[in-house]
């Protein structure tokens, strides 16, 4: 198996007392997608964070495509590594194309000059993701698909092997979030060598597109591995509180189903306010 | 790319307000001297100003992320003149013709910038509202403490506070309009370099890290750039406020938010807007003149309210 993308080892962090993090190890290999998965407050952002290396975590280490990520200037992480945000608010009216332009800024000098094979990507980014006819909108006024469909396409032009995203779904229709999810799929077949680790809390999509998932619970490695081994109807009741059905559709793909929360049994005191 | 030509004609159109504002006032026919002495280096001065203030807006909505960001606005300016104030009774801001003075307001701005980041922007980005708090009380902070300043140390001869609060375009020697400059023209070059890194800043701070920017370099040297902007213009006009709200409003909506061309488009829309401002403030109650910074409040408070009013409907609760 070749080396892998990203790595992180044994990796606690604490904000005052809270102790956030405990000693997460996960591993994206070339040619998967790994999900990060669990319930609100169980991690997830601060462990992107730590991966994206705006955060030096109290203990542990994080390395991109084999250098310590603590050795690495943001310049040369921004080389190597690109981080797809939830929908941003940006508050000034960039053009579509100027957002997705500014992917090459890692690998441009201090006055952003373009060469025209810099300005080839951006229109090629466009092309792909369907923006050719909003390239000059002005960002603010699209919609949140729209928005996300811009931050993919800003990656894209960035054009790094490894990929991390956060939430990318949270604020879209089930349509919009499916087609997300198969043009990260869609991209890391398109070449080998491409990876990508994405963070989310919806189950569903993770158990469908996920080669590989790990669950946070209260900043612990609860399971990793194929979805179909993580998700067992008794790990999802211990660690997001919901009865679910799991199995296999008609043509064998593994899914999710939840039923109904267990609220009250254990872990259900988050929906014991409502009776 | 539009930029060059709209850098191009922004520039004519500063000539355009110098030349007026060179032929307007309350002189009927004004003598060479009068047109050379008084209103050449008054136009120049309010030049210096209206860019230095239009920049340092720019620069600090990028900075903070939110348009509504104007060195007035955020207390900045008052923490500015409240040290050229205090420099001034002192007698320390006397030295070489009163140049002191910009040095000290540079620090004043400063500093006033490095405490509104401390406490406004404690734990991540500051929402608009805790921003605009601070700077509101630090300006009446300030403001008082200009009156009580002046009072005490009675400077009523060598700078009126009056002028200081509401700012306006005075008379200065030569050499005090050439230092001015010079400070200016340093923020400026700063500023410029880090043009493409604040498009990068805009989007936020996470961001632009993740794109490869060294966040808190950029910040400590863009910060410095629009305290020297602001430091050298307070130091001459005062709390002439807006400017830095008004004009990169304006340039975004009419040229665009790259800030390759939003700085420079700024400096020089900046400058005409101040220009063409001080001479309507010369000539629309002559022979009374109207301090420009009243001028400048007239139009840009209603225009605040409004964009405050969008922001706050944008924002996610």
């Amino acid at each position: 198996m070749s080396d892998p993308l990203l790595v992180a080892r044994g990796v606690s962090h604490a904000f005052g007392r809270a102790q956030v993090l405990s000693d997460v190890s996960l591993a994206l290999a070339p040619g998967r997608l790994l999900v990060v998965a669990g319930p609100n407050g169980a991690g997830k952002t601060t462990l992107l964070r730590v991966l994206a290396g705006t955060l030096r975590p109290d203990a542990g280490e994080v390395r991109l495509q084999g250098a310590a990520l603590a050795e690495l200037s943001r310049r040369e992480i921004a080389r190597r590594l690109a981080v797809v945000p939830q929908e941003s608010h940006v508050p000034f009216p960039f053009s579509v194309r100027e957002m997705v332009a500014l992917g090459r800024a890692p690998f441009l000098g201090p006055l952003g000059r373009e060469a025209p094979s810099d300005r080839e990507r951006t229109e090629r980014a466009l092309a792909e993701l369907e923006l050719e006819g909003l390239a000059s909108r002005a960002y603010p006024t699209l919609s949140g698909g729209e928005k996300q469909r811009v931050l993919l396409a800003r990656a894209l032009v960035q054009g790094v092997p490894t990929w991390l995203l956060d939430e990318p779904t949270a604020h879209m229709d089930l349509g919009h979030g499916l087609q997300c999810w198969e043009r990260v799929r869609g991209w890391i077949e398109a070449e080998p060598g491409r990876g990508c680790l994405l963070v989310t809390h919806d189950l569903l999509l993770a158990a469908r597109f996920a080669d590989e998932l790990v669950l946070l619970d209260q900043g612990r490695v609860a399971a990793s591995g194929p979805p179909s081994q993580v998700l067992t109807p008794e790990r999802i009741a211990s660690v997001y509180g919901v009865e679910a059905l799991v199995g296999r559709d008609a043509e064998g793909r593994f899914v999710v189903s939840p039923l109904r929360s267990l609220a009250g049994s254990g872990r259900g005191d988050r929906a014991e306010n409502f009776r | 790319m539009r930029s060059r030509p709209a850098l191009a004609w922004l520039s004519l159109l500063l000539l355009a307000c110098i030349a007026s504002s060179l032929l307007l006032g309350s002189a009927q026919n004004p003598t060479a001297e009068i047109v050379l002495q008084i209103r050449l280096p008054r136009a120049l001065l309010a030049a210096i100003v209206g860019a230095g203030l239009a920049t340092a807006g720019a620069l600090l909505q990028a900075l903070l992320q939110n348009p509504l960001a104007d060195p007035y606005v955020l207390g900045i300016s008052g923490g500015a003149a409240l040290a050229g104030v205090a420099a001034l009774a002192l007698g320390g801001g006397l030295w070489l013709g009163g140049s002191a003075v910009p040095l000290v307001a540079f620090a004043g701005a400063l500093g006033a910038s490095l405490l509104l980041y401390a406490i406004a922007a404690a734990g991540g980005r500051a929402p608009a509202h805790s921003l605009l708090l601070t700077g509101v009380v630090f300006n009446a902070f300030a403001s008082s403490l200009i009156v009580f300043v002046t009072s005490a140390a009675d400077l009523s001869r060598v700078a009126s506070v009056f002028l200081w609060l509401i700012g306006a375009i005075r008379p200065v020697e030569l050499p005090l309009i050439a230092g001015v400059a010079a400070l200016s023209a340093i923020g400026l070059a700063i500023a410029l370099r880090h043009a493409y890194a604040l498009n990068l800043l805009a989007q936020g701070d996470a961001t632009a890290a993740h794109l490869g920017v060294d966040v808190p370099q950029v910040r400590r040297n863009v910060l410095a750039a629009s305290a020297l902007l602001i430091g050298a213009s307070v130091a001459v006009s005062g709390l002439i406020g807006f400017v830095g709200l008004i004009v990169p409003h304006l340039v975004r909506l009419t040229i665009g938010s790259d800030h390759r061309t939003l700085l420079p488009a700024s400096a020089l829309a900046g400058a005409a807007f101040l220009v063409s401002a001080d001479t309507l403030a010369r000539v629309v109650l002559a022979p009374i003149e109207l301090p420009v910074g009243a001028l400048t409040a007239l139009v840009g408070g209603p225009l605040f309210l409004v964009l405050l009013r969008r922001e706050l409907s944008r924002l996610p609760s």
